[in-house]
Order: structure tokens, then sequence, then C-alpha cells
């Protein structure tokens, strides 16, 4: 353990103590309405330095969610008879991808990109018919294309630009990783992306067992990784966490503090309408002056026959 | 509160050259919005995963009921602002309304990718309070029903004294083909007429209910536009990101309001060849300053508490198109705030749209110019996506030019109708107004 910070250590301690991380990781997030990361829902770590690159994740989940996903095989140009799958970017077709980013042709690196499972999930937040759920118990950030209106406010809101929509279906609905919620995850217990890694650069897990795990591999090989958990407190906290040996934007992943912000969003909406008595007090207010109104001019109509001095 | 005196139907022919040339773009319009549902949004737009909302969002709904919030400045002005000698231009600036918001609920339908689901806004259970779009979207709605409800009197006072002219030209036509029964189709009508008879009275005393409703809900969604894309914190440009946006859009569409009220009236008057009503005009035209002032004063202030003053004036792409904005309301005001220039068309016509195109322009800049999704994400509306768009509100202006020719909805004239238009006119003397 070298000199770590209070956080890092409370980090390390709280494996067990799901309190205990809670009120150290999320000392912003509590700061926010009392919001509480929960350690125990489920959530997958996936190590940049690990990652080899071989995309069976990839051919493992358009596989198993294909149908149920609504998924299909992409072609590249290159590829006329159609032999790869290669999404050049998550889409309506893939729910996850692994790009790399190359710095010289020594220094490069892996990186997987799907949907976060954000624990205050903005795409929940602003769905108007609640197509977009989070699974309390679980974390798991679910889409349901029998209620989706296709508005896309999801694509809008989400910081990670992960729901993609299906512009060339003229029956098209939004695509997005479900952790397998209801393919490998009942199935085998895991999730497909996780199962098939071959050197275990996706690990699905327990949020909190994970968090240890990272913390472990940061302190064990400290030169190879950057000393930071991406998803430990983005956002008020991320179920899909991430370590790496590359500054994180750089690999594509956004500097976005900690904050939600949907619990910005919605306490300046609930702030303007407190739970309808404001619109309800404003139609009762303006009722009354302009029956008011009428009456007066009714009145003055009828003592003064003519009024042009407007 | 009967003031069906207040207006009149603008006796002209219907079918004239600009009717056919926004016919045309109206009927290219629809045929594009077909092709999007037969082939899908990509086929005719440009919106990819990072811009997935273009054009059609914030132009026809963002943009388009600011446009048509005339009505609801309006309905303020006179019901609650208690300035009952406007009354004779409502009507005209409700039926705008009623395009404006009825063709932003069907641009929508166009937009979004699943409408068939869209029932399940009526659905409780699958109501999300937390979603600013859930509010705007049942709001539109409701607000698009009650202005129909405020239009109908117009309609209803037509049914009543309607003569059946062009009923009686059908039937004729269609005498030689197939018999109709002549004396039972009469009747028919005779009943409509009866019930348009007995339905009006009884509306007229509930209208003022239905009214006030009408200020009340462009109150909320008009904010609630703005709340849309608080949520967008990483991606809404600092400049334009704020927690005032509820506060900035409401205003915003109210001083739009009353600049279309204008822009309207001036418009109608020069193609129906009508007086200006240049005392009207000019009244509103001094409301519109204060507005104007309270809102740059808000933008001001929000970006100098957030310290953002310096990034409004960095001069690189987002600064240029907020000084843009920003100068086109600070100078359409400045031109208003002159006495002298209000009592101008001209003017009066220049300093509206300038407000007008600046409001407009804060809209686009906060829905799409301000929106930065990341790096390698490009938007520009497609020809297709444009002329859809185009189409629309072709399909408004039309609608109006027709409807002001069938129901009374411009206000009547009076006397000094000899006037030559263009040297203004003394307010009517209208009943049921206290001038
Ligand atoms: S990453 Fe985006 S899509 Fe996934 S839960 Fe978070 S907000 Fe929703
Ligand atoms: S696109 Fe569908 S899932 Fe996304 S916010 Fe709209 S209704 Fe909800
Ligand atoms: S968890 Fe399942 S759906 Fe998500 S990326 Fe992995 S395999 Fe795909």
């Amino acid at each position: 353990m070298k000199s770590p910070s209070r956080r890092k250590f409370l980090k390390m301690v709280g494996v067990g103590g799901a309190a205990l991380a809670a009120g150290a990781v999320g000392g912003s997030a509590a700061a926010s309405d009392g919001l509480k990361i929960n350690n125990d829902n489920v959530a997958m770590l996936y190590d940049a330095t690990r990652c080899v690159g071989c995309k069976a994740c990839m051919t493992t989940c358009k596989r198993v969610n294909l149908d149920s996903g609504s998924l299909a095989y992409e072609q590249a140009e290159f590829d006329p008879d159609g032999l790869w799958d290669a999404p050049a970017d998550l889409s309506g077709d893939t729910r996850t991808l692994i790009k790399l980013h190359k710095e010289s042709p020594t220094k490069w690196a892996y990186v997987k990109h799907s949907c976060m499972h954000c624990q205050k999930p903005s795409c929940v937040s602003v769905c108007p018919v609640s197509a977009m759920t989070r699974d309390p118990e679980s974390g798991i950030v679910t889409y349901d294309k029998g209620i989706c209106i296709g508005c896309r406010y999801c694509q809008i809101a989400c910081a990670f630009n992960i729901p993609r929509f299906q512009w060339d279906k003229a029956l098209p609905q939004i695509v997005k990783c479900d952790m397998c919620k209801s393919t490998e995850l009942p199935r085998i217990g895991t999730t497909g992306c996780a199962s098939v890694c071959p050197v275990d650069a996706i690990h699905f897990g327990k949020r909190g067992d994970l968090l240890a795990e990272a913390q472990r591999r940061l302190d064990a090989e400290p030169e190879k990784y950057i000393q930071y958990i991406y998803g430990a407190q983005e956002l008020g906290g991320l179920n899909h966490l991430t370590i790496a040996g590359f500054p994180f934007e750089k690999l594509g992943l956004p500097i976005v503090g900690d904050q939600p912000p949907a619990e910005f969003s919605e306490k300046i909406q609930h702030t303007i309408y407190k739970g309808f008595i404001a619109p309800v007090a404003l139609y009762g207010s303006l009722c009354y002056v302009a029956i008011r109104n009428m009456k007066k001019a009714e009145q003055h109509n009828g003592t003064e026959k003519k009024g042009d001095d407007a | 509160m009967s003031h069906h005196d207040d207006y009149q139907t603008h006796q002209a022919k219907i079918l004239t050259p600009s009717f056919y040339v926004l016919l045309t773009l109206t009927l290219i319009g629809f045929a594009l919005i077909a092709l999007r549902f037969i082939k899908g949004i990509g086929a005719v737009s440009n919106m990819n995963d990072g811009y997935p909302w273009g054009i059609w969002i914030t132009y026809d709904v963002a943009t388009g009921t600011a446009i048509a919030c005339g009505g609801y400045a309006m309905a303020i002005l006179i019901y609650i602002r208690n300035n009952m000698q406007y009354h004779p231009m409502i009507r005209s600036a409700v039926l705008t309304s009623l395009f404006g918001y009825g063709l932003a609920g069907f641009s929508v339908m166009v937009d979004v990718g699943r409408p068939w689901n869209s029932y399940n806004f009526f659905i409780p259970s699958r109501w999300q309070v937390n979603s600013a779009m859930f509010e705007v979207a049942l709001c539109v709605m409701a607000y698009t029903t009650v202005l129909l409800i405020e239009f109908l009197p117009a309609i209803l006072t037509t049914i009543e004294e309607s003569k059946w002219r062009r009923m009686h030209a059908f039937l004729d036509w269609l005498e030689p083909h197939i018999k109709p029964n002549r004396a039972a189709v009469l009747s028919k009508l005779e009943l409509v007429r009866l019930g348009a008879a007995w339905l009006r009275p009884k509306l007229n005393k509930v209208l003022i209910f239905v009214i006030v409703l009408g200020i009340t809900l462009p109150t909320m969604h008009q904010s609630s536009l703005g709340s849309l894309v608080l949520i967008a914190s990483t991606k809404v440009h600092p400049l334009w990101h704020t927690g005032f946006l509820p506060l900035l859009f409401l205003i915003n569409c109210i001083y739009i309001g009353f600049s279309i009220v204008l822009i309207e009236s001036i418009i109608s008057s020069y193609f129906f060849k009508r007086p200006f009503e240049i005392k009207e005009l000019s009244g509103l035209a001094k409301i519109i300053p204060a507005l104007t002032l309270i809102w740059l004063t808000v933008v001001i202030g929000d970006l100098a508490w957030r310290g953002h003053l310096g990034t409004a004036l960095a001069l690189d792409f987002y600064s240029g198109f907020f000084l843009l904005e920003f100068c086109l309301v600070a100078g359409g005001s400045l031109i208003l705030f002159n006495g002298r220039k209000r009592e101008s068309v001209r003017w009066l016509f220049v300093s509206a749209a300038l407000i007008t195109i600046g409001g407009a322009l804060y809209r686009f800049n906060v829905y799409l110019i301000g929106f930065q999704p990341g790096k390698g994400w490009h938007y520009f509306p497609s020809l297709a996506e444009l002329m859809i768009t185009v189409g629309i509100i072709a399909f408004e202006i039309l609608g109006y030019q027709v409807l002001v020719k069938v129901f009374p909805v411009l206000p009547k004239l009076h006397l000094d109708l000899h006037l030559p238009y263009g040297q203004g006119r003394h307010l009517p003397e209208v009943k049921g107004s206290k001038a």
C-alpha cells in the first residue's frame, strides 16, 4: 500500500462495508440529496491493460442478443462478401464495441464501449413513458421497446452517447446493453461478454467486490495503471468500472464530474412544479384576475356607451 | 362576453397564386414525410446518434411553439393585464397559435421513431413526472385542444349565419349524377345550425375558464422546453447551459409572441390590403422592450455569476452565435425604445423581425448550435429534412390564408375603411371594450 489517500484506503477496505464506501466514495454524491451509491448492484470491471482486442465479447454479445435485442451484423465496405461483422461504432445494430487507441507503434490500448449502467441514470430520468427503467435491486438499466415512443431523449441525456437508434428502419428502436438481462444472465449467471473474455479483462460481479479488486490491481502494479477507477464516482457512480494505463479521456471516456445531471434537472423541475401545486395555484389566481377584469369591462361598458380615448 | 362583433371574414378569393405555391411546397413536404415512414428517418434526415434531435425538434417544436405564442401573449395582455382594447386582435393570434401548436404536435409524430406507442402518455403507470418531455407532451396536447375551443366561436358563428352557399353549389353539381334528397340534406344542415346556435352562448359562458387554461399551459410547457436540455449538462455549451433555462425560455416566448403578433398584423394588413392597426401595434411595441430588457439582464447576470462573460466574448464559433443572438434581440429592442419609431410601421416591422429572429436563434443555440455531443459528431440538416419543415410551415401559412377567408378572424374594419393603408386608422369603436 503506497501511501494511499484516505479515499483510496477506504475504497480498499470498503469491500464488505458498503456503508463505509458510500460515505467515502460517495462523499460528493452524498451532498446531492443523500444519493447513496449501492455497492450490492451487479457490475462489470473492464481492465484495459489486460484486453488483447480479440473482440470475442463483441461477437458473443451479438450472437446471444441478436434476436431479442434486434441486433444485426454490419458489413464493412472492404468486405463485399460479408465475411466479417465490422461495426465502426456502437449503433442500432451493435451494443458493445472494442476500440483501439494508438498513441505510437509501441503505445496503445483497447477500450470497451457499452452502457455504464449509471446509478442515477439520465436516460431513465428523461424517458417520458418509462421505457427506460433501472432495477433498484440489480442496478441494471433496461429498455423496453414495447413502451418506447422513439423520442430519442435518452440519447440527448446520456453523457456517454450509449443509446443508439435504428435510423435506417421503418420500425426503429433504441439499442443498448442491458447486461444480458434476458439472455445470458438468467441462463449462466454472468454476462455474455464477461463469460468469453480469454484474459479476464471483463469481470462480472458485485460492485463492491469489483471496486476492491480494481483497487487491488492498481496497488499491485502501480506503474502499469493510472491510479483512478473510472466509474467509482462518475455521475454519482457507474456500475461499469474501467481501469487503464492511459488517461481516460484519451480512451474516449469523457471527464464528466461526480454530480449526476439527473439530480440537477429533477431538482429544478420539482422546484418549479412543487408536486403540481404550483400550476393549480397559478390557474386559480389567473382565473380570479381574468374574471374580475371581465366584470369590470362589462360594467364600464354599461355605464359608458362609447369609449374611444385609447 | 360575446365579442363576435369585433371580427369579420376577409372577403377575397381563396385560390390565389400564393395559394398554389404554398400548396406545392406542402405537397412536397408531405411526400417526403411519406418516404420517412416507409424507409425510416435516416432516409430523409441527417440526424445521427450524436445529434438525435435535428431541425424538426429544434425548429418545429422548440422554436415553432414560441413563434406560436402570439395567442398566449395576447391572452395575458387582454385578460390578465386588462387591456380589452386589444381584444379584436386575439382571434387571428389564436388561429396562428392553433396552427403552430397543432403542427408542432404533428412534427413530433413525424420525428419520433415509434409513434404507435404514444398511447402510453395516457397510461398513468407509465407516467414519468421527472421527465420534462412528459410535461411538454401533455401540455402541448392540452393546449392545442384549448386553442381549438378558443377558436370554436368563430366556426360556430359562421355556421349559424351560413347560407350554405357552397353546399348548394355542391348539390347542384351532384344533381345530374345522383339525385340527392335535397330536403333531407337541408333539414340536416338546419339541425347543425341550430346546434351551433345553441352551443355558442353556452360556450361563451365558460370560455373564460378555457382561456385562462390557455394562459396556464404555455407558462408550464414553455419553461419546460428550457428544462428539457438541462440534463445534457456535458453537451450543451456553458454559454447556454444554466439553471435559468426555464425562466429564459418563458420570457423568450412571450416577447417572441408579441413580436409575431406585430409581424402577422402588419403582413396581413399589407397583403389583404387593409389599413394598419397602428395604434394597437405601437401599444404592443411598448411592452416588448421591457420584456427583452429583463431577459437580457438575466442572460448577462447569469453569465457573470457563472464566470462565463469571457467565454461570451471569446469570439470563437460559439461566442459568435451568442453575440449574434444577443445583438439581434438588443438591437430590435433599442429601436422600440424610441417612441417615434414605434409609430412607424416600417420600424415596427424591422424591430419585431430582429427580435423574433434573435429569440429564435437563442432556441437554435440551445438545442442545436451549442449542442456538442463529443468529438467526431456532425450535423447539418439534409435537403429532404429541410423540405419537410418548409412543407409544414407552408401548410401553416396556407391554412391561415384560407381560414381568414372562411371564418370571421381578422379585426373588424369600421368607418375609416376609406383611409389608404399605410396611414393608420383610429381605434374602432368596439363593443365590450373600455378602449
Ligand atoms: S450510460 Fe447512458 S444509457 Fe447507460 S445507464 Fe447511463 S445514462 Fe443510461
Ligand atoms: S427514445 Fe424511447 S427509451 Fe429513449 S427516452 Fe424516448 S421513449 Fe424513452
Ligand atoms: S453485458 Fe451482455 S449486452 Fe452488455 S455488452 Fe456484454 S454481452 Fe452485450
